[in-house]
């Protein structure tokens, strides 16, 4: 029998010093699972990415978690702006971060590129003016 | 090198011990984060002008042992007391990023 952990989390919209509790939390548990550290760092990336994405593109959202003993699957949910070119986004090196972000280390436009690299499935859907959901999969 | 050691790097101050077990696999330079993010070496020491807790996030996920804060970039207390939860060594100074980097590679 295959038992689910299954982890919900709420990524608040403007607060920066709380963005990395999620995949923070998650990687954590992955420990006490006595998941491998090759792959707790592929979900750490991944949650952490997208974490730092709702915070800076789209007002926060929401994360749902779900391991089992084959793998970890992750649903990223926003209801920010939504991404109008989603290829131009996947690019490394496009970011529309603002220049006050950028003073902190962020928008060196790697965040999607990361999230599909370290993933074994990768599926980022948005539509403008309704949000943007990532489905994600690490496979152990 | 162990972490322990660090504490003899000239012009650094150290601001948090960190876990002085951990052993220091290599020196890694980067300002930007999700670059820092996929690329820090596990264990290593990261070098960097970004003193903010975002730093310290990405440190913990990618398993850092040290941070060093260099061109006079600085920790808030808040951060530092979490740095020592997660057994991070956090080191500041004046110097340059290449220089210091350079020392730390020296010792390793
Ligand atoms: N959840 C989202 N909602 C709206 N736009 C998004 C979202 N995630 C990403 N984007 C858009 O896609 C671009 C590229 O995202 P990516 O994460 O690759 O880079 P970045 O966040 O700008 O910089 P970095 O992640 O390197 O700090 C962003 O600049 C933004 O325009
Ligand atoms: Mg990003």
């Amino acid at each position: 029998m295959a038992t689910h952990h299954i982890l919900n989390y709420v990524v608040p919209g403007d607060d920066f010093t709380r963005a990395g509790e999620a995949s923070s939390a998650v990687k954590n548990t992955l420990k006490q699972l006595g998941i491998d550290n090759a792959a707790i760092r592929k979900v750490s990336i991944a949650i952490y990415e997208g974490e730092i994405n709702m915070v800076i593109h789209a007002g926060g959202g929401t994360i749902t978690v779900d391991i089992s003993d084959q793998e970890v699957a992750m649903i990223l949910q926003d209801k920010g702006p939504g991404i109008a070119d989603i290829s131009k986004a996947m690019e490394e090196g496009f970011s529309t971060a603002p220049d006050e972000i950028r003073l902190l280390g962020f928008g060196a436009g790697m965040g999607l590129p990361n999230m599909r690299k370290f993933t074994d499935e990768f599926n980022l859907q948005s539509t403008l003016g309704i949000g943007t959901t990532v489905t994600m999969k690490v496979k152990f | 090198m162990k972490l322990e050691h660090i504490i003899h790097l000239e012009h650094c101050k150290l601001v948090c011990a960190g876990d002085k077990n951990r052993t220091i696999s290599k020196v890694f330079c980067c300002d930007l984060l999700s670059i820092a993010m996929a690329k820090a070496p596990a264990n290593g020491a990261w070098v960097t002008v970004m003193g903010n807790r975002n730093t310290l996030a990405v440190a913990t996920l990618a398993d850092v042992a040290c941070i060093v804060l260099a061109e006079g970039a600085a920790f808030d207390e808040d951060t530092i007391k979490q740095a020592q939860k997660e057994g991070i060594a956090v080191l500041e100074t004046e110097l340059p990023v290449f220089d210091v980097a350079l020392k730390i590679h020296e010792m390793i």
